[in-house]
């Protein structure tokens, strides 16, 4: 009599519920309790208290409504966001911000890439960095100050430690410092993996050198990928000054290449050997002359 | 029992709430789709995009969406019982306290409060608000069909009780968080484990927010307004059975590539493929029940909205499986590609028969006929454009980003910096804009025509 639950509304609202349930069992409440759900990375450290005001200040924002913070296996994903996301990285993270749409890059590597001027000044105006970004600016978050009593709670309720030394160091730094300090924790558990380009040069020497189209070149690139940091002209701003810069050649390829940790990310996988010799090209067209391919200490 | 003999004012209440929240929802929604190609609209601290994108999801799903299933629920559910509402007065409550728990959730999530989990953003506090209007909403619909004059439960009572049942279980798990001050929260669910709680909870949000009480109003309403029987009764039984099966499983498709394990990716994809079937069940059951009588589209102004509702439904379900293959995934995931499905199902889909059930509704409870079916005929034409328009422009776009995202040089670096593939979506975030208008534009036509019915008609009680 199958046809009798559709006059019995309980009956039928309990084995509604029942189909309803199987799904979830089994793919949602009894995988919560194995291990295979609750991985944690060795070195994942909790967030400070700096930091997870940070992280606040990024659900408060919706600042995942753009930006994900997961790197897909996927080859092209891992050469411009660094090495794809693991399991074990987000166990501190109430709830998970993986998100769901990339208007913004994935931030899942942020940490560490830039220095912490690079983001002030990119929040104030990120426009700046380059005129086609659509996000909003935050420089206004720089005028709302945090609150040590409600951190202490929040840390507290996270289970992360904290001195008060730490909670009383909090007053008087803004929602925007935190964000900075969350930022740059991103994805901190997991080490960046090397470029899969080479970042040495393949030629002892510039092969490009004096060729005034690669001036041209190298200058296009310059204004895409180095002007916010090392400013026009390579008079320097939040990188250092690029005029007369002392490092050879093949010295000035590696450091393009490979970057500096927490201070410049490495561009092999984005540009091709071609593209950044003409930087370097570029760049020796604003030495005095003379100085071009001095040896000397790369920085 | 006089004015609440079948408790009329409620469900217009619900009815003109749901407008009211559905035209914010709107506006924001406009105003947003300016902000991501004109970022001088962001005004903070409140109307940045990272803000108003909540509140335009919210007013949508929740003030608009729920609101409408309230009233057209209570509406379908009396006439299906043949009796007016066990709990009149806690039901006209349930429209007061749903209107300010929908104003002090948009005034939440303009201040900044979110948890940011997608569609259940509101803090703790909201939270308990919302599983009390639920529970209320339970208690009138469980004891009106308990105590009913009709012995035979039919298809749109099935779908109704799914709801109420589903909505419960996956609202309450998926906000399970520990309360750290009055505004602020974290979730007792962490990292890998919380997406897959978020994903089954959210996937399932649209399954039983956007789908089954939207299959609960067509059943309903495509026999009333076209005046023909659904088709098979046995198929609306296949159908009903295997789709609240389904759609629990299917929750970890949208976590493809994610670090969740493997097997839960899996099972999701192939259950929504599964899915495709007791989706085209109620697709197929809504064509052959106008089928041999298709001079219906253009005598009934009505059964045009049921049948080009029903199409997207069916285009949605077969998209929406098509994203799960991992192949697809890997490319239109995270891209413009997703709000244009997302957008074909919530105006193509969802809107469409919404405002059809209000069309038929309202001329009903206020004893006149609608007040110009030139006006629903434009309404609808608006509509339709303004969805197509939007949904086609964010394909394309979604698969040129994905196309740029992956693109490498034969060196083997990357083709496209993210800004160059960023600005690739200027034009196309514009057109969008512009048929977000055309819609908008629908909707009004749709509301003044609403408007001028209710103005027309009279609210004299119906025979009970």
């Amino acid at each position: 009599m199958a046809g009798a639950i559709y006059r019995k509304p309980i009956v039928f609202s309990i084995v509604a519920a029942l189909v309803i349930l199987a799904g979830t069992l089994a793919t949602m409440f009894i995988p919560m309790f194995t291990a295979a759900m609750h991985p944690r990375l060795a070195n994942l450290k909790p967030y400070t208290a700096l930091q997870l005001a940070g992280k606040d200040v990024y659900q408060q924002e919706g600042c995942n409504n753009c930006h994900t913070q997961t790197v897909r296996p996927l080859r092209t994903e891992v050469m411009r966001y660094g090495e794809y996301s693991k399991a074990g990285e987000f166990a501190n993270d109430r709830p998970f911000l993986w998100g769901s749409k990339r208007t913004g890059p994935d931030l899942a590597r942020i940490g560490g890439k830039y220095p912490d001027a690079w983001h002030v000044k990119h929040f104030n105006d990120p426009r700046s960095l380059t005129a086609q970004s659509n996000m909003p600016a935050y420089g206004w978050l720089a005028g709302r100050t945090l609150d040590p009593g409600a951190m202490r709670t929040r840390m507290r309720v996270n289970g992360f430690p904290y001195t008060e030394q730490e909670i009383g160091a909090l007053a008087g730094r803004s929602e925007l410092d935190a964000l900075v300090a969350y930022v740059q924790a991103v994805g901190a558990a997991v080490k960046g993996a090397a470029p899969a380009a080479a970042v040495a040069p393949a030629e002892a020497a510039n092969p490009l050198a004096g060729s005034a189209a690669a001036v041209a070149e190298g200058l296009a690139l310059y204004e895409t990928h180095c002007l916010f940091c090392h400013g026009f002209g390579g008079c320097g701003d939040i990188g250092t000054s690029l005029i007369g810069c002392s490092a050879s050649d093949p010295e000035t390829y590696t450091i393009i290449a490979e970057g500096y940790e927490g201070e410049m990310p490495g561009y092999a996988d984005q540009l091709t050997s071609r593209q950044i010799w003409s930087i370097v090209t570029y760049m020796r067209s604003l030495a005095p002359a003379g100085e071009a391919g001095e040896k000397g200490e790369s920085r | 029992m006089s004015e609440y003999a079948y408790d009329e004012k409620t469900v217009t209440g619900f009815i003109v709430s749901a407008i009211g929240w559905g035209v914010v929802g709107i506006l924001v929604g406009l105003w947003i789709s300016v902000q991501l190609w004109a970022p001088s609209w962001n005004i903070p601290p409140y109307f940045t995009y990272g803000r108003l994108r909540t509140v335009h999801v919210n007013a949508l799903a929740f003030g608009l969406g729920l609101g409408a299933i309230f009233g057209l629920f209570y509406y379908i559910v009396m006439r299906l019982t043949r009796r007016p509402l066990v709990l009149p007065k806690l039901a006209r409550f349930h429209l007061h306290f749903f209107n300010v728990a929908i104003a002090l959730a948009a005034l939440s999530l303009f201040a900044g409060m979110n948890q940011t989990l997608e569609y259940a953003e509101l803090e703790w506090p909201l939270d308990i608000v919302v599983v009390a209007i639920w529970v209320i909403f339970a208690i009138n619909i469980f004891a009106t069909i308990i105590k009913r004059r009709e012995e035979q439960m039919y298809v749109s009572l099935w779908y109704v009780l799914a709801t109420v049942i589903a909505v419960a279980i996956l609202y309450i798990v998926e906000n399970l968080a520990v309360p750290a001050g009055l505004f602020k929260s974290y979730s007792l669910f962490a990292g890998v484990n919380s997406a897959n709680v978020q994903w089954w909870y959210a996937h399932n949000a649209v399954g039983f927010v956007f789908t089954t009480p939207i299959l609960a109003m067509f059943y309903y309403f495509l026999p009333k307004s076209t005046g023909l029987p659904i088709y098979s009764h046995r198929l609306s039984i296949v159908a009903f059975w295997s789709l609240v099966f389904g759609y629990l499983w299917t929750g970890a498709h949208h976590l493809v590539y994610t670090p969740l394990p493997d097997w839960i990716q899996t099972v999701g994809i192939a259950f929504s493929l599964f899915l495709i079937a007791p989706s085209w069940g109620s697709v197929v059951n809504g064509y052959y029940t106008v089928g041999g009588a298709w001079d219906r589209m253009r005598t009934h102004y009505l059964t045009k909205f049921f049948i080009l509702g029903i199409t997207f439904y069916g285009l949605q379900t077969v998209q929406g499986p098509t994203q799960a293959v991992r192949v697809v995934s890997s490319l239109i995931h995270y891209t413009d590609w997703v709000p244009g499905h997302v957008h074909m199902g919530t105006m193509g889909w969802v809107t469409m028969v919404v405002t059809a059930a209000i069309y038929y509704a309202v001329p009903k409870i206020y004893n006149t006929r609608i007040y110009s079916e030139k006006i629903a005929n434009t309404h609808f034409w608006l509509v339709l454009v303004g969805q197509l328009v939007f949904s086609v422009t964010m394909w394309i776009t979604g698969i040129q980003q994905g196309a740029m995202w992956k693109a490498a040089t034969p060196e083997g670096t990357l083709t496209y910096t993210f800004v160059e593939g960023l600005a690739k979506n200027y034009p196309y975030w514009q057109m969008r804009t512009a048929a977000g208008v055309v819609f908008t534009v629908g909707m009004l036509f749709f509301i003044y025509n609403v408007a001028m019915t209710m103005r027309r008609g009279s609210l004299v009680p119906a025979k009970a």
